[in-house]
């Protein structure tokens, strides 16, 4: 072990060197010789205090300093840089997201207005259609009314004659019944009033 | 020399330096410090160095460690607290590795020396102390004059409190130095009872089992122990700079 030779040197700085290996074995061994603190415990052998404490502050002060100004910084870098990236893919995502919704709403709106283009667009049409329909079917039945009308006239016309006939007719048949009875001859004014008369 | 199981925290010399008459040798503690630091430094330098989005696995472990602290001081001390992050992760890695690296057969730990975990703690402590005044000037001295203690008790309880801040120190540095030394030497004892027992014949063979058994598990122990340590280390030092952010309770 490595820690022989250095015991021995402590033992006795001066003569350390001339010592034998195996000579300083058996005294590190029973601790009864030891640099100033004689044969203490070693974590209590005062002697080695101002060397502990020197190079605890050297490497110490040393790695505090090292983690301080390149180690720390770097590390809370990291560790913010990913927080950074974290957060901003998070309001990516809920802009991308509410882009979508922006998208989804104005397809449905659009949707809706077509589908009330569409629907005016038959209302029209089937507007247009009644109308034209009304239109023809008054003009028809101004037609047939006007029809009607003429042929009203033509039977009245044609009863008006008959009627006139009716009456001639009648006084003929009268004047020769009369005649054929032998009441002699009968003035043909007076026939024709009596069958006025008759006649109404 | 093998079964004397305080071997191990004997500090040896590796390069000699006497300045003023007191002993600044570079030795095999110092040598086990650096090695701490670098260990530590180049792990959180190099798995943190290709920034990852997203980490690899050894990165990770260097930001679980960074949050792991952080969220500790954050919890004790508050937001204010972070102004102490650096100081706090460094003691906690520096005693976290120390700790690890001391329970591979053949290294020496750092932290089984009162000395250093008493150096350590006395800086939380001096930090405490020194921030303290700064921040509060005297008012950092309401920290042993607690509210709502009935007049006759006040000075009774202050020689409490301060008796208990000026403990902290001890309490803090025993703490982590005791559960090395002990560990260690259980540790040691133990598998010298492997190699003592196994010189007795096939009887002795059987019988080292259990000792080995132990030393399997005792390892496993101190692995715990480790990290406790240094968890703890850290979580009271969090707690300590509270008071010197916090001292009105």
């Amino acid at each position: 072990m490595f820690v022989t030779p250095g015991y021995a040197e402590e033992v006795a700085p001066a003569a350390g060197e001339a010592q034998t290996d195996a000579g300083t074995a058996a005294h590190t061994e029973t601790g009864a010789e030891h640099g100033g603190g004689g044969g203490l415990f070693p974590p209590f052998d005062s002697s080695t205090y101002p060397s502990q404490l020197l190079w605890l502050a050297i490497t110490f002060g040393l790695f505090y300093l090292f983690l301080k100004n390149v180690v720390l910084p770097r590390v809370g870098g990291i560790l913010e840089v990913r927080r950074d990236r974290i957060a901003g893919d998070l309001d990516q995502a809920a802009r991308m997201k509410s882009e979508a919704d922006a998208a989804v709403a104005a397809y449905e709106q659009e949707l809706a207005e077509a589908k009330a283009r569409a629907n005016a667009i038959g209302q029209d049409a089937r507007d247009a259609a009644k109308a034209e329909a009304e239109a023809k079917r008054k003009e028809v039945e101004a037609g047939l009314d006007q029809k009607l009308s003429a042929a009203e006239t033509r039977i009245a016309t044609i009863k008006a004659n008959a009627m006139k006939e009716v009456g001639s007719i009648a006084e003929d048949t009268a004047a020769a019944i009369v005649q054929a009875l032998g009441a002699g001859k009968v003035d043909k004014a007076d026939i024709a009033a009596a069958v006025k008369a008759a006649g109404k | 020399m093998a079964n004397d199981p305080i071997h191990q925290f004997q500090i040896s010399k590796l390069i000699p330096i006497e300045i003023g008459g007191l002993d600044f040798s570079f030795t095999n503690s110092a040598a086990f410090m650096v090695a701490t630091v670098i260990a530590a430094g180049a792990f959180l330098f190099l798995t943190t160095s290709s920034r990852g989005l997203v980490p690899s696995r050894m990165q990770s472990v260097s930001e679980m460690s960074y949050e792991f602290v952080a969220s500790m001081l954050r919890d004790a001390a508050g937001s204010q607290g972070m102004r102490f992050f650096p100081l706090v992760f460094s003691l906690f890695m520096f005693v976290l590795v120390a700790n690890l690296i001391g329970l591979f057969p053949y290294f020496f730990t750092v932290t089984s020396h009162l000395i250093v975990t008493f150096a350590l703690a006395l800086l939380v402590i001096g930090t405490v102390i020194v921030y303290g005044f700064m921040k509060h000037g005297f008012g950092f001295l309401k920290l042993f004059v607690p509210q709502g203690v009935p007049g006759i008790l006040v000075p009774l309880v202050v020689l409490i409190e301060v008796i208990s801040f000026l403990s902290r120190p001890i309490s803090l540095s025993v703490r982590l130095f005791a559960n090395m030394l002990a560990g260690h030497i259980t540790l040691k004892v133990f598998a010298g009872f492997v190699t003592s027992l196994s010189a007795f014949g096939a009887v002795g063979v059987v019988g080292s089992i259990l000792p080995l058994f132990m030393t399997v598990a005792i390892t496993g122990l101190e692995v715990l122990v480790a990290f406790l340590q240094a968890y703890v280390f850290a979580v009271l030092t969090c707690m300590y700079l509270n008071d010197a952010l916090h001292p009105g309770h």
